[in-house]
């Protein structure tokens, strides 16, 4: 049953002629007040993750619940389908459960608030905010098991209830759900700080309606949809083929051992409508790296990626939304069967932005970047610091890392950044000051990035020297599957974890565990991947290849993945490269759209040489098997 | 008392602008701007200003200046070659700066990869560490480096910069490696991170360090030159540059610390705008100063501009102490068009510029601008800086079409939906630094100058329901102004980090002590007499755990009178002002900061001989303006006949040599005494 909006007024806002500078004007103050919900949050929040990171979404939508402004599209649509009750003035809607909004948020880790805007007796607006909490309780400290096979291991749910009821706090109900939490002093700002920013965007929809007058106001925000659904129709009809394209890329491995999944897509037009197919994709994982991907947000990445290169200032939203059609398998990774766990869904919401890059640059050279956009590598760490003096005080660190940036038609990757909107790093002093940790190195990976004219950025190699005994986990990718390189680019250097104990002696650690025990003293190096590279590395000027040898970027072994030859200062030999790159030239065929590697059967066979550890099992999936035989 | 002298340098024009401290008269003056070496057009007009006064240069006591010229080595990368001295495993600290990348999901696809401010070939790491507490966890190996510091002269740096991690907690090792590069690359200076910045987050720390040692030599020989150049001209008055922050500093000063002139050039406008405010006696003001290229905009609560603690320059944030001057990329030179995909009316960032230039000022420029709708519209009169300028408004109109055609309107109203646009991105910057920050724009008047901000500030003023809009006296020089007028100032800054619960009002009274005495003796070393310095204190206060922080100004009276709890209990009031919500969190004192400033001067401003409410003997001539929707009758005036107490029914315009001021229908400007143009609704 959907749900029953209560209004005091019900004269429905008239749909008015709207010259083309007023729009303007409307759809720059919504931009505004966006900006603003972002510097609220950030402002007040105190988690790390939100405050130091920007792990954060916001979005206004209209009375219908498409979203006007904001980056990850608008799942109100189908939370009001699903809401078996009222929604009033002076209410607001707070939830985290994926299940219960189709996968709007993906894991019980970003809490959701919802506020429904009335002006006047009448709803005029949504506006939302979600945020990654940094504990959520459940088995593992952070929340995110991703040994997990259920989500009742992950944490605090909520399924949507009202913290808000006309005007009245439901006190009883945040007490009850910051008890589950080993933070709750994060928890409880983290949440108050989405409320306001929601607040802050309420407060500027009803400014601007008073301003402009409702129905002005209204019939704006419909415009803009329909702006954008014209935009995006001619878009779509110059840019994708009615002939299928298909890409597949995979995550390489769940934490258990098996590994690694397909995520496959093909895309078609057929008319005005797109088609995007995830047939082909693998059933769902028994563990947590499930990602229950909303297809209205997968709409808003693909429209995303879409307009970036062609009208960069163009508001997204949800307009163009019944221009696409997104398909996803039922049981798949994509669309897991509750109660499968998700919370280690990070790697496949990375990989879908690899994913859509190769999807879309098959046709369209303006898009194709290599591959980086892999994963969101995590390092959790806690325990009760044995430090004289600290009391034996319980401390816990989620912290985010950064891989490298894949070469782009525009040029190199920047080394160490982030793919992920407006996240930062954290200062190390910051993590020394408040943790028991030392960090001993925080420095790109040299040769990282794949080759290429243009190089891909190189990945991290960040040293964590434990200063207290605690747990570790881990939760990163690409340690199996490389980010591939485009037009002749080569792969990135993969993910490698390694612990390095007080005497000296290391060990190979895996890129997904849980509680791993460590030692004060203890060192760990988390080294994260390289983006692939963008073009022919023998057409990159053996100059600057020398130049980054100077700085440490590349070394003079990788060198000759350019076919530079160089010695360890930098200083290039010209006819041993000019010889090198000839001899290379010769040894090769026409050089690939798209370099994965050697290919799954290869890595596999030599996986425990090349990374210290054994190869993922090909997960099996036995009622799929039996389906498909009983079909036939 | 004599003469002050404020100069401003911008990209087109070197505005100058001669006070005479006794009776507040003031000569103006505008003369071209020369890029190859900023002297000779700082002289050119300082000899047309002194003939205008029929003063002699040597009459000067002192010579205020603000310059872009540490922003544009920064922004132009044409700083020092700078050394950086870092700590082992920390070589990439400036390639991989905090790993942001601006422009939202995909917009890494766009984003140039920035080269970091101190190249990575010039950087090297020494051993030796520090921990958070400021302990010694490995001692300095001396003899490492010796050698690293070999490599940086080897490389032919011109500056050195040492940051090591923990620094701020303990800078032995930094003073020490200071040292050791004193005799190994002598005549090299030297920046110590704990010295210039000694705050935790060693990326902010390191940038703000090196981005004091690029630009030294650049200033440096900057003010060698111009101070050379001036005594050339027998000028014995002191030299002072503009801070960041709206105080002067030393020229000396200046060289050691150009970190703190990063943004002197904006700082001239709203310090100006405070010596016209108090003269006219408006306290609350927001200013827009808008230029061919861009606008700034900046909050003045009670007289006092509203600073920050970083200093934006292109991507980078320093930390340096502010004023908090919000850009945005509307100007007069703003080009308006209308993507085809979209099919919407935009306008800006792309700008024109000065070369070609709008369409209106016929050298070349082919693009319809910002400049150009107003020219269609009738609000820029053809005659421009006194007549001796001509705008082509048929080749305006032309452009505008293109516009007009675009969209499917006619000429006038896309002319006047550009400037709706543009106003309404100067209105998106005015509300960041207003309404974002819990004030309400009612209760501020707004200010317009610079060559374009009178024009735009009766319709801006209407967005905002700021009044009175303000035309200041000589806007087209606010600028020079502003240079002419502030005071001298420094201050310093300490971290805290205490729990205010732990904290006791004569501990915090004693730090404030030491730093007030530090403040002090640095001003007296500038040569500002003891007993004019003033002190004043603010401390930041946060709830634990916050990553922003809310500086409130205390004194030592209050803080003994009210004790900590006052200070929470306005921290409380402010929070809430600002984030609609307050917590049981305990709250956390962060920073304290001391300044110190040299006497607020009591400059008067000139008064006009009153008249008798009727302007007509200031009307140039009658004249036409599309407003409303519909051409209507406006009249010109001549500011320079204008008289105290005239009072003007818009619509109207006014022009003067270097600005035109628009009077929209439906309101009515009154000239103050001293010359301001006050616009409010009729």
């Amino acid at each position: 049953m959907p749900a029953t909006i209560v209004q005091t007024n019900a004269v429905p806002f008239a749909r008015v002629e709207i010259d083309p500078v007023t729009l303007d004007i409307i759809e720059n103050a919504l931009r505004n007040a966006r900006i603003e919900m972002d510097a609220t949050l950030v402002r007040t929040a105190m988690s790390p993750g939100i405050r130091e990171q920007g792990d954060a979404f916001p979005l206004i939508a209209d009375p219908a619940g498409k979203m006007i402004v904001g980056q990850f599209g608008s799942f109100i649509d189908g939370f009001l389908q699903n809401w078996d009750g009222t929604l009033e003035d002076g209410d607001m809607i707070f939830l985290s459960d994926p299940y219960s909004v189709g996968g709007a948020i993906s894991h019980s880790n970003d809490w959701l608030v919802l506020l429904p805007v009335f002006k006047d007796g009448r709803l005029i607006a949504y506006t939302s905010m979600f945020g990654h909490q940094s504990d959520i309780g459940g088995k593992v400290v952070g929340s995110m098991p991703i040994n997990a096979h259920s989500i009742f291991e992950e944490g605090v749910r909520i399924p949507p209830v009202k913290i808000w009821k006309k005007g009245e706090y439901n006190e009883d109900l945040v007490r009850l759900v910051m008890h589950q939490t080993r933070k709750p002093d994060w928890c409880a700002a983290d949440l108050n700080a989405l409320i306001a920013s929601c607040r802050v965007a309420a407060r500027r929809v009803i400014e601007i309606a008073t301003r402009f007058g409702d129905d002005v106001y209204y019939s704006a925000t419909q415009e803009l949809l329909a702006r954008n659904h014209r935009a995006m129709k001619t878009l779509l009809g110059q840019a994708v083929s009615e002939e299928p394209v298909s890409f597949e890329d995979y995550i390489c491995d769940d934490g258990m051992g098996y590994g690694p999944y397909r995520i496959r897509c093909t895309m078609w037009r057929e008319g005005d409508r797109v088609v995007l197919d995830f047939a082909g994709t693998d059933p769902q994982s028994a563990a947590s790296i499930n990602f229950y991907l909303n297809e209205n947000m997968f709409k808003m990445f693909f429209g995303i990626y879409m307009i970036m290169v062609f009208d960069p200032q163009i508001l997204f939203n949800d307009g163009f939304y019944d221009l696409i059609d997104v398909r996803i398998p039922e049981g798949s990774l994509l669309k897991p069967r509750f109660p499968a766990a998700l919370s280690g869904r990070t790697h496949a919401l990375g990989r879908i932005f690899d994913i859509l890059g190769g999807l879309l640059g098959q046709k369209t050279p303006e898009f194709l970047n290599a591959a980086g956009f892999s994963s969101s590598p995590h390092l959790f760490y806690a325990g009760n610091d044995t430090r004289p003096g600290k009391g034996n005080q319980w401390f816990q660190l989620f912290q985010i890392g950064f891989g490298g940036i894949p070469g782009r038609p525009l040029g190199d990757g920047p080394d160490g950044h982030s793919l992920w909107p407006g996240f930062t790093n954290v200062p190390n002093e910051f993590l020394e000051r408040y943790f028991p940790m030392r960090i001993e190195r925080y420095e790109t990976a040299p040769d990282s990035g794949g080759a290429g004219l243009h190089r891909g950025g190189n990945g991290i190699h960040m040293t964590y020297r434990f200063l207290s005994a605690g747990t570790i986990s881990i939760h990163d990718d690409r340690w199996f599957v490389p980010p591939w390189g485009v037009n002749g680019g080569h792969p990135g250097a993969r993910a490698r974890k390694v612990l390095e104990k007080a005497d000296g002696t290391s060990t190979i650690v895996g890129n997904k565990v849980e509680e791993v025990a460590v030692e004060a003293g203890d060192q760990l190096h988390f080294i994260t991947w390289g983006g692939g590279g963008w073009g022919d590395p023998l057409d990159r000027d053996p100059a600057l290849v020398g130049k980054e040898i100077v700085q440490r970027l590349v070394t003079a072994e990788g060198a000759r993945a350019y076919g530079v030859v160089a010695d360890s200062t930098g200083v290039v030999d010209p006819a041993a490269t000019e010889a090198l790159r000839a001899k290379l030239r010769d040894g090769r065929g026409a050089l690939p759209l798209f370099d994965f590697g050697p290919g799954i059967v290869a890595l596999r066979a030599a996986c425990e040489a090349e990374t210290g550890l054994p190869a993922p099992i090909q997960p099996e999936w036995p009622h799929v098997l039996a389906a498909q035989e009983a079909a036939e | 008392m004599g003469y002050r002298l404020g100069v401003d340098v911008g990209g087109t024009f070197t505005d100058l602008l001669l006070f005479d401290t006794e009776t507040g008269a003031f000569w103006r003056h505008k003369t071209p701007s020369t890029p190859h070496d900023s002297s000779e057009g700082i002289l050119n007009g300082v000899t047309a200003i002194c003939g205008k006064a029929g003063i002699a240069a040597s009459q000067i006591d002192f010579f205020l200046h603000g310059t872009t010229v540490a922003t544009n080595a920064v922004l132009e990368g044409k700083g020092a070659r700078v050394g950086l001295v870092t700590t082992e495993g920390f070589r990439d600290v400036m390639q991989i700066a905090r790993s942001f990348v601006p422009g939202g999901l995909a917009g890494w696809i766009i984003w140039p990869k920035p080269q970091p401010l101190a190249a990575l070939e010039d950087t090297v790491t020494v051993k030796g560490r520090m921990s958070a507490e400021g302990e010694e966890v490995r001692p300095l190996d001396e003899a490492d480096v010796r050698a690293q510091l070999g490599v940086l002269k080897g490389n032919g740096v011109e500056a050195v910069t040492v940051s090591l991690i923990n620094a701020y907690a303990n800078g032995a090792h930094e003073a020490r490696i200071g040292q050791i590069a004193a005799e190994a690359l002598p005549g090299v200076p030297v920046s110590l991170s704990h010295e210039v910045l000694p705050e935790m987050q060693e990326y902010e720390r390191t940038l703000t360090t090196v981005a004091n040692a690029a630009v030294r030599p650049v200033v440096g020989r900057y003010v060698a030159n111009l101070r050379n150049r001036l005594a050339g001209e027998g000028m014995v008055g002191k030299l002072s540059l503009l801070r960041s922050d709206g105080g002067l500093m030393s020229a000396q000063k200046a060289e050691e610390h150009p970190v703190n002139i990063l943004m002197s050039g904006p700082a001239g406008g709203v310090t100006g705008a405070i010596w016209v405010g108090r003269n006219a006696g408006i306290r609350n003001i927001l200013t827009l100063d808008v230029g061919g290229t861009s606008t700034d905009v900046a909050l003045i609560e009670n007289l006092e501009p509203r600073r920050q603690r970083t200093t934006e320059v292109g991507h980078l944030s320093v930390r340096a102490s502010a004023l908090d001057v919000k850009t945005v990329g509307a100007g007069g030179g703003s080009i308006a068009y209308v993507p085809e995909l979209t099919r919407a009316l935009r306008v800006g960032p792309q700008s024109a510029g000065a070369v070609p230039g709008p369409v209106a000022y016929g050298k070349g420029g082919t693009a319809p601008t910002v400049t150009d709708a107003n020219v269609v519209l009738g609000y820029l009169p053809e005659n421009l800086l006194g007549g001796t300028f001509q705008l082509d408004r048929e080749g305006a109109k032309a452009a505008v079409q293109t516009v007009a055609d675009a969209l499917g309107i006619d000429l006038m109203a896309a002319a006047r939906g550009i400037i709706d646009i543009v106003n309404e991105n100067m209105f998106g910057a005015l509300r960041m630094i207003s309404v974002q920050q819990g004030y309400d724009p009612r209760d501020f008047a707004l200010m317009g100058f610079g060559g374009a901000g009178p024009l735009h500030v009766n319709a801006v003023a209407r967005l905002m329901g700021s009044w009175p809009a303000v035309s200041p006296v000589s806007p087209g020089v606010l600028c020079a102004l502003g240079d002419a007028t502030t005071r001298m100032r420094t201050e310093t800054a300490r971290s805290f980090s205490r729990l205010a619960t732990e904290t006791v009002p004569e501990e915090l009274i004693a730090v404030l002590d030491e730093m007030a005495a530090q403040t002090r003796a640095e001003l007296i070393a500038d040569g500002v007499p003891e007993a004019e310095i003033a002190s004043e204190f603010e401390v930041d206060v946060r709830y634990a755990g916050q990553a922003f922080e809310v500086p409130l100004t205390i004194t030592p009276d209050v803080l003994r009178a009210d004790g900590i709890a006052g200070i929470l209990a306005r921290f409380d009031e402010e929070h809430k002002r600002l984030f609609t919500f307050n917590m049981d969190t305990p709250h956390e004192i962060v920073n304290l900061r001391a300044v110190a400033l040299g006497r607020a001067l009591d400059l008067p401003a000139a008064e006009l001989p009153a008249g008798t409410g009727d302007p007509s003997a200031a009307r140039i001539r009658d004249h036409e303006v599309w407003m409303e929707g519909r051409l209507m009758p406006a009249v010109i005036y001549d500011r320079a006949k204008l008289l105290a107490g005239d009072v003007i029914p818009g619509p109207a315009i006014v022009c003067e040599m270097d600005s035109t001021t628009l009077i929209e229908s439906g309101c009515v400007g009154t000239v103050d005494r001293v010359g301001n143009i006050l616009i409010d609704l009729a």
